[in-house]
């Protein structure tokens, strides 16, 4: 075990309460309400365009809201300093990797950049995060020499350096073949489990989403149409969230080339 | 407009005040110094020489023929070193570099990697923009250094080699050194840095700014240039006057 796995590493819980945006005059989020228990993995869905990066892009302060509050144990995300002390990190939806730097550089740049580790330390724990994610090998590679897939894995080993006490996933599992979509999907599990991570998942993925999550939200339209357990949210009568997830490619007119008659 | 001056003022701001930092940064300094230097260099040199060829080719005539032929040397030295090599270059620089500074940090803003960075607590400023800043004051003006000599050696070369003008070297340099002493050249070296603080902050702050995807990109390295060469041309007006009342 290195150091950074051994550190007593407890997730923080996060809370959001009356969260407001809106992007010149459109209201993309309107009063969300959200508690994520510390240690807990949860799962946000919903259709494209409902909000959910940006909604992550406001619990990682990148984006300040219009109204509401956002408190990281406890803490507002806004407030100076909380975003130094606690270890958050965030794998985003295109990976979002230097393009000037090789994936070691990356996956070692939150150590290197703050002078955490000695440079042989740092290559042994890039090697390490590398392989976790099934990219060994690559280090000395250009991200423009990567797949939109291991663009992603590699910006999963970047956050994972960051050992962090609560991580947010922007679609972990889009642009990634099935079996590695699995893989990715009981990494997250494990590092849940294994540490403690507070986890955030937002995904359209619902397979991922119900093999996961402790609790799951449903957003649409910048509210939350539901929210619970797996199995609670499985038994909403919502017509939105039934339709979200009845949804399936179960077409029964497609064999064969068939022309509907109007009456 | 007047946002985007606020903004540009306080990046520099933030910037001067992570000055103590370069020495962290200092492998990415030398990173931009080494893309600067190869990417202006050349240029640099032609552009002067041909700067310098024609001052001495318009003023050396004129001069010559009302018989005032030994002072090409000091007017083609003066306003090489006082005007024209600092903002020939900086307006060069502005096209070259700054362009670049606004495309490579723009399109680092709209692929969100400057959100990754923001993510893992690293500093835009620090990581991105300072050790721009740093690399182009401090290239800008030895830019200008070479530009001054070798536009000299265009106009002593012109001089020389032009009928109507006909001046021997040891003519055109003697006069020069007659005419053109160290002050005059600090006098472009600090305009020149000042320009290299407008062309680094605005084309950073540009990119920083970009929003909107790939077009995005191109709005801004545009805006990042134009803005830049206005910002100079109306700065060198002012410092110039500046500079004539300390004399
Ligand atoms: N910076 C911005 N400026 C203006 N509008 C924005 C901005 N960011 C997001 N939006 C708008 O907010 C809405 C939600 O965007 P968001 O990226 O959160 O969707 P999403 O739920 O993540 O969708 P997807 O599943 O496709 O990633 C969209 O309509 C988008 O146009
Ligand atoms: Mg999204």
């Amino acid at each position: 075990m290195d150091a950074a796995t051994a550190t007593s590493n407890t997730g923080i819980g996060l809370s959001v309460s009356g969260l407001r945006k809106s992007y010149q005059g459109t209201e993309v989020l309107c009063g969300l309400d959200l508690e994520v228990q510390p240690g807990e993995l949860f799962v946000i869905m919903g259709p494209s365009g409902s909000g959910k990066t940006v909604l992550l892009k406001h619990l990682i302060g990148l984006e300040t809201a219009d109204a509401g509050e956002i408190l990281l144990a406890g803490e507002p995300v806004q407030a100076p300093g909380v975003l130094d002390r606690l270890r958050v990190a965030m794998v985003f939806q295109s990976g979002a990797l230097l393009s000037s730097l090789t994936v070691a550089e990356n996956v070692g740049l939150y150590l290197s950049e703050h002078r955490l580790k000695p440079p042989a330390e740092i290559q042994r724990i890039v090697a390490e995060k590398l392989a976790l994610v099934g990219l060994e090998g690559t280090e000395a590679k250009m991200p423009a020499e990567l797949s939109g897939g291991m663009r992603k894995r590699a910006a999963l080993a970047r956050a994972l350096v960051i050992d962090p006490q609560l991580i947010f996933y922007d679609e972990p599992t889009s642009e990634l073949d099935p079996m590695i979509a699995v893989t990715i999907g009981g990494e997250i599990l494990r590092l849940n489990r294994r540490m403690g991570v507070t986890s955030v998942v937002v995904t359209h993925d619902r397979e991922l989403g119900f093999g996961i999550a402790h609790r799951m939200a449903l957003i649409a339209g910048g509210t939350i149409l539901a929210m619970g357990t797996p199995e609670e949210i499985r038994q909403s009568d919502d017509p939105t969230v039934r339709r979200f997830l009845s949804a399936s490619y179960d077409f029964d007119d497609t064999k064969g080339p068939t022309h509907e008659k109007h009456a | 407009m007047f946002q985007d001056a606020g903004e540009i003022l306080m990046l520099l701001w933030r910037t001067l005040r992570s000055l103590p930092r370069t020495w962290r940064q200092r492998r990415k300094v030398f990173e931009q110094l080494f893309e600067i230097g190869n990417a202006s260099l050349l240029m640099a040199c032609v552009l002067a020489l041909f700067i310098g060829g024609v001052l001495a080719l318009q003023t050396g005539p004129v001069l010559a023929e009302r018989g005032l032929g030994g002072f090409v040397g000091q007017v083609v030295g003066l306003s090489l070193c006082r005007e024209l090599a600092p903002v020939m270059m900086a307006i060069l620089i502005a096209g070259r570099i700054g362009s670049a500074m606004a495309a490579e940090i723009g399109s680092m803003t709209v692929y969100q990697e400057v959100d990754a960075l923001r993510t893992m607590n690293i500093n835009p400023v620090h990581y991105l923009v300072l050790p721009r800043l740093v690399a182009i004051c401090v290239a800008l003006p030895v830019l200008v250094v070479v530009a001054i000599l070798v536009g000299w050696l265009g106009g002593a070369l012109v001089a020389f080699l032009n009928y109507q003008v006909a001046i021997s070297f040891e003519g055109f340099f003697g006069s020069l050194r007659d005419g053109v002493d160290l002050l005059d050249i600090l006098n472009g070296l600090s305009k020149s840095a000042a320009f290299a603080l407008v062309i680094g902050t605005v084309s950073c702050h540009q990119g920083l700014a970009t929003i909107g995807g790939p077009r995005g990109i191109g709005r801004s390295v545009t805006k990042a240039v134009v803005n830049s060469i206005v910002l100079i041309l109306i700065l060198d007006y002012f410092l110039t006057r500046m500079l004539m009342q300390l004399d």
